[in-house]
């Protein structure tokens, strides 16, 4: 938290900012992975709320489940579907990394399209599973 | 004249405090998320479409009680560390910072204390 040294009112120079960058499936998943982390601070809240409202009763979780069942709720609901399938296949991906595997830059490119594909295919099985009925088995 | 030992300097890590401290707490509430998460997702889908009173009779079982609040405790540790990296990238004026740094602790204690209170509450009834 130093304060800057300089005088101040004089213009100091820049790094180039994201939009002076070719866009590379990297730095998407770069940015996504901070996205996503973000998107899943709300997902935290979500999870408290969701909690709260089995433990007041019947009542209570019908409250939830109706904001859950709007149109927006199974939008926001695929939302963190998606975002946790991504934080945690490219989360993977950083741990390789923080152990010196798949560091190579065309690994990282093919890695960095893989945790993309894979993170959408999870998070659609997930809702396919639901909608087919074939979630639900705790039942 | 410094008035600091040694082992103050060795330890003295500048004006973080905590050295690799940070770095390696993130790592490890992550490599402890990968089969929480997982069993969050088996539980989500398990759960989903049924009813209260099977959601009830699930999470007050002891097992998936200490399951869930571990998985509470360890994701919101870890999303605190998190929003932590995003508030020190972006926001530099001292007095915001130090608010919002704050903040996040704040709504991380109190996520995971109404997430504690309701499963107790879920168990007890």
């Amino acid at each position: 938290m130093a304060d800057n040294p300089q005088k101040p009112g004089r213009a100091r120079p820049l790094s180039p900012h994201l939009t002076i960058w070719r866009w590379q499936v990297t730095m998407l998943a770069s940015i996504m992975h901070r996205a996503t982390g973000m998107a899943l601070s709300a997902g935290a809240v979500v999870l408290a709320w969701w909690l709260v409202s089995i433990s007041n009763g019947p009542e209570g979780y019908d409250s939830f489940m109706a904001y859950a069942a709007m149109p927006l709720g199974v939008i926001v609901l695929f939302g963190f579907t998606w975002s946790l399938a991504f934080h945690f296949c490219n989360g993977v991906r950083h741990l390789a990394w923080d152990l010196g595997y798949g560091f190579d830059k065309h690994i990282a490119t093919r890695t960095g399209f893989l945790v993309l594909a894979l993170s959408f295919l999870i998070a659609i099985a997930c809702f396919a599973l639901v909608w087919t009925g074939h979630a639900g088995y705790l039942q | 004249m410094n008035s600091q030992t040694p082992l103050h300097k060795v330890q003295g890590m500048g004006a973080s405090h905590s050295g690799t401290g940070h770095f390696w707490r993130e790592r490890v509430t992550a490599v402890a998320l990968l089969p929480l998460s997982l069993w969050f997702g088996f539980v989500m889908l398990g759960l989903a479409g049924t009813n209260e009173v099977t959601m009830v009779q699930y999470l007050a079982s002891p097992w998936n009680a200490l399951l869930m609040a571990a998985f509470a405790v360890t994701s919101v540790y870890h999303m605190s560390l998190g929003l932590q990296v995003v508030i020190d990238d972006y926001v530099h004026a001292a007095g915001t910072k130090v608010f919002l740094l704050v903040l996040v602790r704040a709504a991380a204690i109190a996520i995971v204390a109404v997430c504690l209170f309701a499963l107790i509450r879920i168990a007890s009834v």
